[in-house]
């Protein structure tokens, strides 16, 4: 239906705050387009606009103006609700503290979105969603129990267990020591590769950018630059 | 979020910290446990009391002398209302004019010092008829009853009732023994066995003596006219059905004894009326017994609302992550308050066990020399319990609120 359609069209987006009594305009007018299968990187300083940027895409916020369609959906004239329905269905989130639920086992936060939907076989599919990040084994750990690598891993398997249309990894490295960092990066390229799966990954370091293919920079709530990397470097390979 | 799924992450979330949910559940468990208990209580009260009515006969009237209304109206002994005499009593046995009356019994009512030997005791003494005992169902344990031969002699002679025995002769026997009561020796004749009861018209502790005797040596009530006064004259009735009739037949008859044209200068009163006051009064008991206890459960509501809120600002986070995995706000607003709402119920329900169990060992437990006598009552169960729900569901809806309009974005950049 959608075939060519980019996964996500944005159109002149702009996204103004009021803070007080000042107002923040935290987007200026962004347009971007991401094909299915992508894998793009999204860089700037802090206060760049790229956060903004990202919780419009993850569908967490609406933009002020212009126009953002999801798998040619307009996302604009949504409400609290059918946003909450995006996010559930096409969205997975992977954030730069896990953000995991701390009283729950591994397999339990990863079942947690399936809860929100009709799935069935939660259980069966989040055992799945851990197998694919290596994780099948700690199933039944806390996140406590795991190192910050693995807990990432979690993080990634619940954004994948409900087979999303894209991947919103923000700074999903940035916690981690560059060992654990390279696993992660590895991982999600595989995701992109062979699974084919669309993934925008926000991120301030040059190195991981270029672990990409296209990279995506802003600054002062506008894209300054968007240009594809000529060489991206491979995860994985000195572990 | 089916309805199982959210059934089972509130209990996963009340289950991960034990010890807050086990001190919120306390306070809706006292609440409840005090509205059974206390309720159990004011029931077991009113059926105490009822029943103790109930054994004085229901087809008994009372005449009593004076325009007051009281059920236990001997207000009239105050002074003025000195206006039925034995004469009167007499007239009530008219079996044409009274024909619904089977038997009256009169009595004079004083309050005397008794003495026997080192003991002695103030109590009531009456002047009473031979009718007394069988118009107020007592039974005698031992010895005889007053005679007509005894109020025609005006004979020294006293039956006891169980407690003043006891109180006077202990273990021995009276019947025979000697008592002083006002100071006159008097002949104990018989005894009578307890009608059981204690405190509130207490029909255990009592002296009767001939009619006669109370008025010429007691100094009962005189008319001006030297006629003898009767505090009160039972009235025994065919049945129940027929009190009403009754009532105007004996207000006819005094009537025309007393000249009467315009206020009665007597009341009849029956038991089933008397019933029906005492039973309207110990309700009003039973419900603020109720409600002091209510308010304990509505403390414990509260304690509910201050721990969802608490709750609600810890896991902000936690619900960010939800709303970010595409948790609707009906699905944070259902987790929150049905984690609230089994909260209380499940307090609600063992305190109704509570409740249960304290009514059961407490029941005919000696108390001030009085056996409590508690009643429980399912109705209160399941209204406590549908109340304890129903607090949780409105002290919860507030916090699930709060959580379910937080904004995914700001919960998720809380710390």
């Amino acid at each position: 239906m959608q075939g060519a359609a980019p996964v996500i069209s944005i159109q002149n987006v702009t996204k103004t705050y009021q803070m007080g009594h000042v107002r923040v305009n935290a987007l200026q007018g962004v347009s971007l387009a991401v094909e299915r299968g992508e894998m793009l990187a999204v860089m700037g300083p802090s206060g760049s606009g790229k956060s903004t940027m990202m919780n419009i895409i993850g569908c967490l916020d609406v933009p002020t103006s212009g126009r953002y369609f999801l798998e040619g959906e307009d996302v604009r004239e949504m409400n609290d609700n059918q946003l909450a329905s995006i996010r559930q269905g096409k969205i997975g989130f992977v954030f730069q503290t896990y953000n995991l639920l701390q009283r729950a086992t591994a397999l339990a936060n990863v079942e947690m979105p399936l809860m929100y939907g009709n799935g069935r076989n939660r259980r069966a599919r989040a055992l799945e969603a851990l197998e694919r990040v290596g994780l099948g084994h700690r199933a039944r750990h806390m996140p406590a129990e795991l190192s910050g690598g693995e807990q990432q891993r979690v993080g990634i398997a619940r954004a994948l267990v409900k087979e999303p249309s894209i991947l919103l990894a923000d700074e999903p490295t940035g916690n981690l020591d560059t060992r654990s960092s390279d696993e992660i990066l590895a991982v999600i390229q595989d995701l992109n590769r062979n699974e084919g799966l669309t993934i925008v990954l926000v991120t301030h370091e040059t190195d991981i950018a270029q672990h990409t293919r296209r990279v995506v920079s802003f600054r002062d709530g506008l894209v300054v630059d968007d240009a594809p990397v000529a060489q991206p470097l491979l995860a994985g390979q000195h572990a | 979020m089916s309805p199982m799924t959210t059934f089972l992450t509130a209990l996963a979330a009340l289950n991960s910290n034990k010890l807050r949910s086990g001190l919120t559940l306390l306070g809706i468990i006292i609440g409840v446990t005090a509205v059974i208990a206390l309720t159990a209580i004011g029931n077991g009260a009113q059926e105490t009391i009822t029943a103790r009515i109930q054994s004085l006969g229901t087809n008994l009237l009372f005449v009593r002398p004076g325009a007051t209304t009281s059920a236990f109206g001997f207000a009239g002994a105050a002074g003025s209302a000195a206006t039925l005499t034995l004469e009167d009593s007499e007239a009530l046995m008219d079996p044409v004019l009274a024909s619904h009356v089977v038997a009256v019994a009169p009595e004079t009512s004083t309050r005397q010092q008794v003495v026997f030997e080192r003991e002695n005791t103030n109590t009531t003494v009456l002047g009473v008829t031979p009718s007394y005992l069988p118009v107020r169902a007592y039974e005698l344990a031992d010895g005889r009853s007053i005679t007509e031969e005894d109020i025609a002699r005006r004979s020294q002679v006293a039956v006891l009732a169980s407690e003043t025995a006891e109180e006077l002769f202990g273990l021995r026997h009276p019947v025979g023994h000697t008592i002083k009561i006002g100071g006159r020796p008097f002949e104990v004749v018989g005894l009578l066995e307890p009608k059981g009861g204690t405190g509130f018209g207490n029909q255990d502790d009592r002296i009767l003596v001939p009619v006669s005797t109370a008025y010429y040596r007691l100094g009962a009530q005189r008319t001006p006219g030297g006629e003898i006064t009767v505090q009160n004259i039972n009235v025994q009735i065919a049945s129940e059905d027929v009190s009403e009739a009754a009532t105007d037949q004996i207000s006819g008859i005094l009537r025309l004894r007393h000249r009467i044209t315009d206020e009665d200068d007597f009341t009849v009163t029956s038991q089933v009326e008397t019933i029906e006051t005492l039973e309207e009064t110990t309700q009003t008991f039973v419900i603020f017994l109720g409600a002091i206890a209510s308010i304990a459960l509505l403390v414990g509501g509260i304690g509910i609302m201050n721990i969802m809120l608490v709750s609600v600002t810890e896991r902000t986070r936690e619900i960010g992550i939800r709303k970010a995995m595409g948790a609707k706000r009906r699905d944070i607003l259902l987790q929150f308050l049905v984690e609230a709402v089994l909260l209380s119920l499940t307090g609600g329900i063992i305190g109704v066990g509570l409740g249960y169990g304290f009514t059961y060992f407490f029941d005919d437990v000696e108390l001030g020399g009085q056996a409590l006598n508690m009643v429980f009552s399912g109705d209160i169960a399941i209204l406590a319990t549908a109340v304890s729900g129903a607090i949780g569901l409105f002290f919860g809806i507030y916090p699930a609120m709060q959580a379910a309009r937080l904004h995914p974005i700001e919960a998720l950049r809380h710390e």
